[in-house]
């Protein structure tokens, strides 16, 4: 199969899908399909969509919209080089993205609106607690049962693991958990769902514990010793 | 005179916050101190009758609340404590029927008039919650060494900080000295060690307590009660004093658990500094 036309991305204002080339319809299928499959991470959202030069009618825009409605998304911006598309957006009162910035000047760094750079939680989650974000998370602190973390990127815990965990929740399987106690209730790594063994899921503090690292290899999430290199 | 409002609080219902409360105000005011007790678990009261004083309630925390009396016609005296009053809840409302604003207005009322004001908060983390914990210095979270109890405690202590508050204080209570001796029951630093909260105190399981609660007497001035023993330390560290915990519960809890736990402190103070309480 041809590389995907539907690219999906964490940024700092929220989740962003770029629709490349090809029919329309089956680009939206391939949406509803990608929304599907992290709804967690999409709920409630609000995505930036970048159709590029496409020309687009009132009514193409409007399965979109529709579609990210049905997963409780909402079209915040959409970006857009045709004058067709643009004034769909504006009948539909989407607001339009303004363009990338450029720069040419050697020595000038125009800011990427990708999410490379993580978010740190100095504090312990307790049960109840939710972060979120799409790039990597970072907590110094312990994740309680009943706390929840989803990254776009990787989770890395200083701290014991026994909450539920998600990395590459934009279905990135290349994503890694490491902690210094790694016994979460879940742990989720792209579309792959773990749980821990039964006898690491006590509750109490274990120093025989050593730190690890999970990541999905042949298919499914292993857990190995940290081991530096 | 300016008191402290003192919360006590759970998430789980019926881990003893209302015998934590009667007991505590009761240790309190036998101690010389005036204290004022609000029930606020609204359609749901029991604070009354544990503290004895349900025959003589005439007014309500609602009927304060909505002008149809004045605080002072509603507060019932204890007879044997006359620096000791409650003020109950009304039973024929619900939770909604006061707002945080207004429970703060009574609150500071009595807070002008007693050293300590106790509010008795309702089980859960809905608005009956929400407005026990808005006017508080002070926050009092009960708990028993139950998983389902100590994880609800984990969401309350949460709830707190994301309220603003500082994180409060712990109460472990219904600690059966035997079953943790066997590893049965959680021990008191597995729960100390899970919320990452000051202890404020432990109280041992005791059938006296349930009898008295019956009876509507809290048993915190009875001398012969390890339970009584352990309220009235609680009440002493409420006054600022520093109180050493009570050494039956420690001692048996477990020598082996406290062993590990002690080796675990040391091995932690080098490489993983850990201060109980600090961490949120």
């Amino acid at each position: 199969m041809a590389e995907s036309q539907v690219m999906i991305k964490g940024t700092r204002k929220g989740p962003s899908i770029t629709l490349g080339e090809g029919e329309w319809k089956s680009l939206l299928a391939e949406v509803q399909d990608r929304l599907s499959q992290a709804p967690a991470f999409f709920r409630n959202s609000n995505v930036h969509v970048n159709v590029g030069n496409r020309n687009l009618s009132t009514d193409e825009l409007r399965w979109l919209v529709n579609i990210l409605g049905q997963h409780s998304v909402r079209l915040a911006s959409l970006r857009t080089d045709s004058e067709v598309s643009s004034s769909a957006a504006e009948t539909l009162q989407i607001r339009l993205a303004l363009p990338e910035s450029i720069s040419d000047v050697p020595g000038v760094r125009v800011p990427t609106p990708d999410v490379s750079e993580g978010l740190l939680v100095r504090r312990t989650l307790r049960s109840g607690q939710l972060v979120q974000h799409p790039g990597h998370i970072v907590v110094v602190g312990d994740i309680n049962p009943g706390a929840e973390v989803i990254a776009g990127g990787d989770v890395i815990v200083w701290g014991r693991v026994r909450g539920t965990v998600q990395a590459g929740a934009l279905g990135d399987s290349g994503s890694i958990v490491c902690a210094l106690d790694l016994a979460p209730a879940q742990l989720r790594i792209g579309k792959l769902i773990a749980i821990s063994p039964e006898e690491r899921v006590g509750r109490g503090a274990d120093t025989s514990r050593k730190p690890e690292v999970a990541f999905v290899q042949d298919g499914q999430i292993v857990a190995e010793p940290w081991h530096p290199r | 005179m300016s008191g402290k409002i003192i919360t006590v609080t759970s998430g789980k219902g019926g881990v003893g916050k209302t015998t934590v409360t009667a007991n505590l105000a009761v240790a309190l005011a036998s101690m010389g101190h005036s204290v004022a007790a609000i029930d606020t678990d609204i359609g749901l009261r029991n604070l009354d009758i544990v503290m004895g004083l349900e025959s003589r309630i005439v007014y309500d925390l609602v009927d304060v609340a909505e002008g149809r009396c004045h605080l002072s016609q509603a507060l019932i005296k204890d007879r044997q404590l006359p620096s000791l009053c409650l003020l109950p809840a009304s039973q024929t409302s619900n939770k909604t029927a006061i707002s945080p604003h207004e429970l703060g207005l009574i609150a500071a009322e009595l807070r002008a008039s007693n050293d300590f004001v106790f509010i008795d908060s309702p089980a859960g983390i809905e608005q009956g919650f929400q407005n026990a914990i808005s006017t508080a210095d002070q926050i009092i979270i009960v708990t028993t060494p139950e998983v389902t109890a100590v994880r609800s405690a984990d969401r309350v202590i949460g709830l707190i900080e994301t309220s603003g508050k500082k994180p409060g204080q712990l109460i472990i209570n219904r600690i059966r000295p035997a079953m943790v001796r066997q590893g049965d029951m959680l021990n008191t630093y597995d729960v100390i060690e899970f919320l990452a909260i000051d202890l404020l105190g432990v109280i041992p399981d005791d059938e006296a307590i349930i009898i008295a609660a019956n009876k509507g007497k809290p048993m915190s001035g009875d001398p012969t009660s390890l339970a009584g023993h352990a309220f009235r330390n609680i009440a002493q560290r409420l006054t600022g004093e520093t109180v050493p915990f009570l050494p039956i519960l420690e001692e048996r809890a477990g020598l082996w658990s406290r062993v590990r736990a002690a080796a675990r402190r040391g091995l932690n103070s080098l490489s993983h500094p850990r201060k109980m309480g600090s961490r949120s």
